[in-house]
């Protein structure tokens, strides 16, 4: 990989430099479009594609099926319970899984029996599951006050380790740009909102701070001190540490999504169960979006942020003026 | 050479990682000797197959659960769970909010009712008693002769509470039947109700409740002793009631304690069957009560138990219940295993292709985290009972690439040292020092974020924080332990140390400069960016120095005599990485 190193070196030493800082209103601009974007698609679309948590019902999985027969399903549960609208879908090869509205306890009882006749399997192949209608509505609540704990204590972390409120800042805002956008994305495709997508969620708030930890690291060594020099500037010094850990961050994007990536996979053609396609399908999405947030919002958003402060412009100056007697 | 230090540290580290592999693998070994442990994590329900129920607690009043309720009502399902014969059921409570009951296998109607039925207790005045079983079709009583109430039923033990309607139930119920059916029927407060005390195998009409459960404030078990306070030796049940349950339950002794027969008993019902239906003897005013009879110290402790746990004014409602198959959850493990070992096997070839023969490092650090957090998985679920469970093999598929990330972190740190022309064995030691404070740093944040997770978790959502802060952990202790420690012996490698061009580490391939270009031209460390670091930097800066090389002492003092640029201020301290 020797070009790939010389990229590397060259991004290292600044003699080639991308303009994450230097074009930041654009890209700014752009991540605010996007989660106006986010916003708007499932208004649009009319909210997201709930799952049974959300609704509540009761949920039929039937395993090592021969004829994956939608109708065989519906037959089978209307004629348990004839008023009950089922939505039967082959989710995985030899998988089906049947949703319906909730049934009663003898009722799901006798429509696992119908489904494991209907289908030829045996009892055992057939599992059931029934969720409250508060049991989602729980679950969001719960994320949603793990966000916000998670959120003020990863500021405090944050704001005490780098030592200056405004990456903290910089960081949460990208966050929250980063699960907007998640969330739009997820709500565009219509993939089923369960616990477990939520649960995904909740993790790239975790893995979108921490690729962010990583690039700000360096900003901050590089930027540690930055008047004790006068040949770039405190913008330009924030772009060489975001090139200099580009490789990095792609690296470790790479090696993060591969594992997701493969349970995605994995969940999506040999796994109808949702858990691991939901979580992983959720991360998939958050670990992309994450590592170019940092980029493009986090990172350009920090040396926004420490624009107009006194030193920052006074070594602004001091820059500039040396570049005109060196030039 | 002064590098016999970093040496010296790296197999210190890696004796101290021998340790502890040693100590948990001793460990679990001799708990599986004992037969205590097992070599295999304990796998949670959607893995092996069975039922899972959330329980929400209703209170009455709308109030919430308190620990101590939930941790009560724990143990009132796991009575009940128990008594029909369920082996290995697990009844926890779940982040003080919700209790959760898991179980192999499917559970049937009598069992699920049991478990979501709410620890209803009540106290009933018995109105008729009767046999156990249903009284045969021919000997019946006529039609003429079913009992006609005449008046409004005056108290809760009057006869015109039975019309002919519920003589004729209760002639035809029969307890053995009604209770395997375990078809729970909501029974109106207000209204008679036929019940079966299976103890005795007594059925009986109940008249309205006269004291809830609720009004009960204690219950205990003991020796009785006689009206002169001398030990019967005869087992006995006491129980308090509260004011509101001594006024009323000093009214039913004093109606029913002067009646005959069946009348003189008051039937204790807990979720609609009799548990105890004990004569009154006298007028209890002080709301004290003692029930004595044919009691072993057994059954008074479990009448007690019982007594206080009708205490609880708590309901269940199921939030989700959950059957999974054994078949389905063995098919997901072995495809969440397949997931695992496929994202292991892409990272590996990742870290191959970007790191040459160091992506092996990555690979064995990877392989040794795998064992670690096995082990760690194993004696958790001896010790703490841990179950892996499906979302938990997510965080732990997730993880694989968290791991990596640090060797990422730290590699490209060297790199960049050997960028600026530093010997590797330097480079190792400089790198990691920068790259030491950003690994902890990130990890805090993922290991924090999982404790969030874990603390306001709902349902499986708490398996996969708790894998996720688990490999953190693992993560720091391979890193600082097993990864470094390797890098800083191999930097001495001819391999490595000369950065051959396979070994991800060749400094020509970095672009590095060397120090000494000869001819007495010196470049420097620095590159402009780092030049304005110095002063920040100063303690790390004397421990890199102290950890310099000869050589590289050497070419640092050179560098700092030599006229450099009046803007780029020479870095002697070599801590910047």
């Amino acid at each position: 990989m020797a070009s790939l190193a010389t990229w590397g070196n060259e991004l290292y030493t600044g003699k080639r430099s991308y303009p994450f800082t230097g074009k930041r209103k654009l890209w700014l601009s752009i991540s605010a479009v996007l989660v106006l974007l986010a916003i708007l698609v499932p208004v649009v679309k009319g909210g997201f594609n709930l799952g049974i948590e959300f609704r509540g019902g009761s949920e039929f999985t039937i395993s090592k099926v021969e004829h994956v027969d939608v109708p065989t399903g519906e037959k089978a549960v209307v004629a348990i319970a004839p008023d009950h609208h089922p939505r039967v879908t082959n989710i995985a090869p030899n998988t089906m899984r049947v949703q319906t509205d909730k049934l009663t306890d003898d009722q799901t009882l006798s429509v696992a029996e119908a489904l494991a006749t209907a289908y030829g399997v045996t009892k055992s192949e057939v599992t059931s599951t029934f969720v409250g209608p508060t049991w989602g509505a729980d679950v969001s609540k719960q994320a949603l006050i793990g966000l916000v704990v998670f959120v003020v204590l990863v500021s405090l972390l944050m704001a005490a380790y780098f030592r200056t409120w405004k990456m903290s800042l910089a960081a949460i805002i990208g966050l929250l740009q980063v699960v907007i956008v998640t969330a739009g994305i997820y709500a565009l495709s219509g993939f089923e909102v369960t616990p477990s997508a939520i649960i995904g969620f909740l993790t790239i708030l975790s893995y979108s701070l921490y690729d962010t930890v990583v690039v700000f690291d360096k900003v901050r060594e590089n930027t540690a001190g930055f008047q004790d020099q006068n040949k770039r500037n405190f913008e330009e010094l924030v772009n060489l540490g975001i090139n200099q850990t580009l490789v990095r961050s792609i690296n470790t994007s790479v090696v993060a999504v591969l594992p997701v990536a493969s349970i995605l996979f994995i969940g999506s053609y040999l796994l109808g169960a949702g858990t691991l396609k939901d979580l992983s399908l959720a991360l998939f999405i958050g670990i992309i979006v994450s590592a170019l947030s940092t980029l493009f919002v986090q990172a350009p958003l920090y040396s926004l942020l420490r624009d107009g402060e006194a030193e920052i412009e006074k070594h602004n100056k001091k820059t500039a003026a040396h570049r005109l007697a060196n030039a | 050479m002064s590098s016999t230090g970093p040496i010296k540290q790296a197999r210190k580290s890696l004796l101290w990682l021998g340790v502890i592999f040693l100590i948990s693998a001793a460990i679990l070994i001799t708990g599986v000797l004992s037969g205590k442990a097992a070599f295999a994590p304990k796998l949670a329900l959607d893995l092996e197959g069975g039922t899972q129920m959330i329980l929400a607690p209703r209170v009455a009043g709308g109030a919430a659960a308190t620990q101590e309720q939930l941790d009560q009502a724990v143990e009132i399902i796991r009575q009940r769970v128990d008594g029909t014969g369920v082996s290995e059921a697990e009844i926890t409570t779940q982040s003080g909010r919700n209790v959760v009951v898991s179980m192999p296998g499917i559970p049937d109607t009598r069992t699920r009712e049991l478990i979501q039925a709410s620890a209803n207790m009540e106290f009933r005045p018995v109105i008729l008693a009767g046999p156990y079983t249903a009284v045969p079709k021919d000997q019946r009583l006529a039609k003429a002769d079913l009992p006609k109430p005449s008046a409004k039923p005056e108290n809760a033990s009057d006869m015109n509470w039975i019309d002919a309607a519920l003589y004729q139930k209760f002639e035809a119920y029969d307890c053995p039947t009604e209770l395997g059916q375990g078809a729970e029927e909501v029974h109106d407060p207000a209204k008679p109700m036929i019940s079966c005390e299976p103890d005795t195998g007594a059925k009986y009409i109940l008249g309205p409740v006269e004291v809830p459960g609720s009004d009960i404030t204690d219950a205990s078990f003991g020796m009785s002793r006689g009206q002169q306070g001398a030990v019967t030796g005869q087992w006995g049940v006491t129980l308090e009631f509260n004011a509101d349950g001594k006024t009323k339950f000093a009214e039913v002794t004093k109606r029913i304690t002067p009646m005959q027969g069946s009348q003189n008993q008051f039937a204790i019902v807990l979720d609609g069957t009799v548990i105890s239906a004990p004569r009154s003897n006298a007028v209890i005013a002080d709301g004290r009560a003692e029930i004595t009879g044919s009691f072993t110290e057994q059954s008074a402790k479990a009448l007690a138990d019982q007594l206080k746990f009708g205490a609880l004014p708590i309901s269940f409602e199921i939030q989700s219940e959950q059957q999974i198959s054994a078949t389905l959850g063995s098919d997901q493990l072995r495809s969440g295993l397949i997931a695992g070992l496929i994202g292991m096997g892409l990272v590996a070839i990742y870290s191959i292709f970007q790191y040459r023969l160091l992506g092996l490092v990555t690979i064995v650090s990877l392989l040794v985290s795998g064992v670690l957090t096995y082990l760690a998985l194993v004696l958790l679920g001896w010790s703490m009972n841990y179950r892996l469970s499906l979302a938990g093999v997510a965080g732990l598929i997730v993880s694989i690439g968290l791991i990596a990330d640090s060797f990422i972190v730290y590699f490209e740190r060297i790199r960049d040292e050997l960028r600026d022309g530093r010997p590797l064995p330097s480079a190792v030691e400089i790198g990691w020092k920068r790259a030491k404070r950003t690994i902890l740093a990130s990890k805090a944040v993922n290991i924090l974020a999982a404790i969030v997770l874990y603390i306001v978790a709902v349902g499986n959502v708490r398996g996969f924080a708790f894998t996720l802060g688990l490999t953190a952990v693992v993560d720091i202790v391979v890193v600082f332990l097993l990864t470094h420690p390797t890098l800083q012996l191999l930097g001495k490698t001819r391999f490595f140390g000369e950065g051959h061009r396979f070994s991800g580490l060749d400094p020509s391939l970095l672009g590095a400069v060397p120090l000494y270009q000869g001819a007495g031209k010196i470049r420097s460390f620095s590159t402009e960016a780092e030049a304005a670091r110095g002063k920040k930097n100063a303690k790390a800066a004397s421990e890199a120095e102290r950890r310099q090389t000869i050589a590289e002492r050497r070419k640092a003092a050179a560098t700092s005599a030599a006229p450099t640029k009046s803007d780029v201020r020479v870095d002697k301290d070599s801590s910047n990485g």
